[in-house]
């Protein structure tokens, strides 16, 4: 086993555990918490692929601001010594069931797809190609990202602002 | 090799050789790998070193611009105050309050101090003479590295408010992290232009691409970004969440002992770095003339420090709301407009009137330097008439029910 | 590349070891004599009353959204800038302003709907 193997093994045992605790945890807060470590294995995961640019992208976009709200929204919500509740409910056999069957499909789907080895060398000088892709081969999706992150804005703020009285 | 310039690489030379070939023998991948342990070591001894330095700097400097003295009692001027300090916090009792969610608790501050810590590993301290720069790992990412390191740190302030199972505790981290984040849009942005015209995120290129110290052409960046370092750092006058007449000391409110010490010690970490972090971006990193380069960089970053300081101990404190509208009203749409400025501006200079960084550095600087002005002018002009035109707006203040009852049974008695 | 990524590992696993160092020695030399004044929790020296929960206050979560928009805006400027230098000719510099100046608009929709103020 290379040492790239056995850091992808360590690093994907890391974001597979988190992940399931998110699910499997009592707390709020320390669902969210998991949910950071495992956003965080997937940085890792990134940086293994020798992405280094999107790696940082991942720490910064999905730690620093998604995690912060989905954060943000716990702590605004629940209370610290809120009773902690059960984490299974009374559909969990059904629930299983279901589980179990998508495992099969996907577990199916993968073994039997071909994928493609990429074995070129990632370039030195990437985060460059990709901004002059952004503008050039990705124009418009780039300028329709932008148009996307207005009315996301648009649609929160008017979501949560305080409505008047009268309105 | 000048062996006062050099004189970590001739160190590490020496360390390598006597574990591989020359001494000990060991395998290739061995002797690097103690040689990163070191580097890390090192890295990590010299953060909290610049904290222990930097306490007693502060104290001392904040006295004396408040015309007192200063500690002058542990050692000859007080130079034994970190020590002292750092033997109080290590035998005060360590107080957990009931019902604090154990886990998360301690682990808050270890995260906090860790995170500060994290950005010395890009910042480069000497040039690349041939075997690697002086600096932990010259990433390729280097300056945005530096900015998702600071993401996390958010996370612990999050982690100590939650856990301290205290109203204060909760409210001060929410103020805290939203001002954090508030903060971090401009501080993006000055770096996005710093990184146009160097035209790469490597520390040691940035340094090198700055035929002129990019604080000429790129005055107003190098503003906002100090501005809004100062801010991430949670100085003065950007403390409102941490002082101690405003929500008793915020989201450490409950850690006693080290672990306080330990998010005191991430806050002066996070300050110096963002100062080190200027001194290599907007004031050439390491270059000078006769001394060490090393020695350069800890002047300048010990130069832009002393403004902060000098800051400390001279501006009084925004409210919370200030603070917001300061940053979202005035600083995200100023370094907006920096950015297209700066932008047209270097593509103008650069293809119309060819002057090129690389041709004539001082011109294409200054020129830039004279637009920087004009648009710092306009900005500070509207907010100078937006301030003013704010202190006619009063909000009227709502009355209470018996004073409006009172006043007309007063005014009838009149 | 890796290799720089690596010492960044090796960076966390000694820092944390330094930073848990004085934490231990605390934890080691530190009088431990827990009673029921000290473990309280902290209210001004006043009792506390209820539960501990904060009212909401829909301000915290728009200034975070707000800057969640604003954030994934310079990841895409990153690139950009990092190509400056390169681009040849006018067009990716007028792609860039209409972005900014899109995001711009949403800032200023923003502002004037009063979703900036603190109160």
């Amino acid at each position: 086993m290379t040492i790239t193997q056995f850091f992808f093994i360590l690093f994907a045992i890391i974001t597979l555990v988190s992940g399931l605790r998110v699910v499997t945890t009592k707390t709020m807060f320390h669902a969210a918490l998991y949910l950071v470590i495992c956003l965080f294995g997937v940085a890792l995961l990134f940086v293994l692929l020798e992405a280094g640019f999107l790696a940082a992208v991942q720490v910064i976009v999905y730690i620093g601001a998604i995690a912060i709200l989905i954060i943000f929204a716990v702590m605004l919500t629940r209370g610290m010594m809120e009773p902690k509740g059960p984490t299974l409910n009374s559909q969990s056999g059904l629930a299983a069931v279901v589980a179990a069957a998508m495992l099969f499909i996907l577990i199916r789907v993968l073994t039997s797809f071909q994928f493609q080895a990429v074995t070129a060398d990632v370039p030195s000088d990437n985060v460059i190609q990709l901004g002059q892709s952004i503008v050039g081969q990705f124009v418009l999706p780039f300028e329709v990202a932008s148009v996307l992150l207005l009315a996301a804005m648009i649609g929160a703020i008017y979501i949560a602002r305080e409505r008047k009285k009268g309105e | 090799m000048n062996p006062v310039n050099d004189i970590f690489i001739i160190i590490a030379n020496f360390l390598r050789t006597l574990l591989g070939a020359g001494g000990l023998h060991l395998a290739d991948w061995f002797v690097e790998l103690i040689m990163a342990v070191l580097r890390a070591a090192l890295l990590g001894t010299f953060a909290l070193l610049i904290f222990m330095i930097l306490t007693w700097i502060e104290r001392k400097v904040v006295a004396r611009i408040q015309d007192r003295l200063g500690p002058n009692v542990a050692g000859p001027w007080g130079i034994l105050l970190p020590i002292a300090d750092g033997i109080k916090m290590i035998v005060k009792e360590d107080t957990v309050p009931a019902g604090a969610d154990k886990a998360v608790f301690n682990l808050a501050p270890l995260v906090a101090a860790v995170a500060a810590m994290l950005v010395y590993a890009v910042i480069p301290f000497g040039p690349d003479t041939g075997h690697g720069a002086l600096a932990g790992a010259d990433l390729n990412i280097g300056i945005f590295y530096i900015l998702a390191v600071g993401a996390v740190s958010l996370i612990a302030i999050l982690m100590a408010g939650w856990s301290s199972n205290n109203k204060y505790a909760l409210v001060g981290a929410f103020r805290a992290v939203a001002e954090l984040l508030s903060y971090e849009v401009p501080q993006v942005l000055s770096i996005t232009v710093v990184v146009m015209l160097a035209g790469t995120m490597q520390m040691t290129q940035i340094v090198q691409a700055q035929t002129v110290p990019f604080i000429f052409p790129l005055f107003a960046t190098a503003i906002i970004f100090f501005i809004s370092g100062v801010a991430e750092s949670g100085r003065t006058p950007f403390d409102l969440v941490e002082a101690e007449s405003e929500i008793v000391a915020g989201y450490h409110i409950e850690y006693s002992a080290m672990k306080f010490s330990m998010f005191f010690l991430g806050e002066f970490v996070h300050a110096f770095a963002v100062c080190a972090v200027f001194a290599t971006v907007f004031l050439n990193g390491w270059e000078g003339p006769i001394l060490p380069p090393y020695v350069w960089f800890l002047i300048k970053s010990g130069a832009i420090f002393f403004i902060m300081m000098w800051i400390r101990g001279t501006l009084p404190r925004f409210r919370i709301d200030q603070l917001m509208a300061f940053n979202w009203k005035f600083l995200v749409p100023l370094s907006l407009v920096n950015l297209l400025v700066v932008a047209v501006a270097d593509t103008i200079v650069r293809t119309m009137l060819h002057f090129t960084p690389d041709g004539n550095p001082w011109v294409w600087g200054l020129i830039l330097f004279a637009v920087n002005l004009v648009m710092l002018f306009i900005a500070f002009g509207l907010l100078g008439r937006g301030a003013r035109r704010g202190i006619d707006d009063r909000r009227t203040i709502t009355r209470l029910p018996e004073d409006k009852a009172a006043a007309p049974a007063s005014a009838q008695a009149n | 590349m890796l290799q720089d990524f690596a010492f960044v590992g090796i960076f966390v696993i000694v820092g944390t070891g330094l930073v848990a160092l004085p934490l231990i020695l605390n934890w080691l030399l530190a009088p431990k004599k827990p009673n029921k004044i000290k473990s309280e929790t902290y209210e001004c020296g006043m009792e506390t009353v209820g539960e501990t929960w904060v009212q909401f206050k829909a301000q915290y979560y728009i200034y975070a959204l707000v800057f969640a928009i604003f954030d994934i805006e310079t990841v895409f400027l990153f690139p950009w800038a990092v190509a400056y230098k390169q681009f040849g000719n006018i067009f990716p510099l007028l792609e860039m302003i209409l972005f900014v100046l899109i995001l711009a608009g949403g800032l200023i929709y923003v502002w004037r709907k009063g979703a900036l103020e603190w109160a």
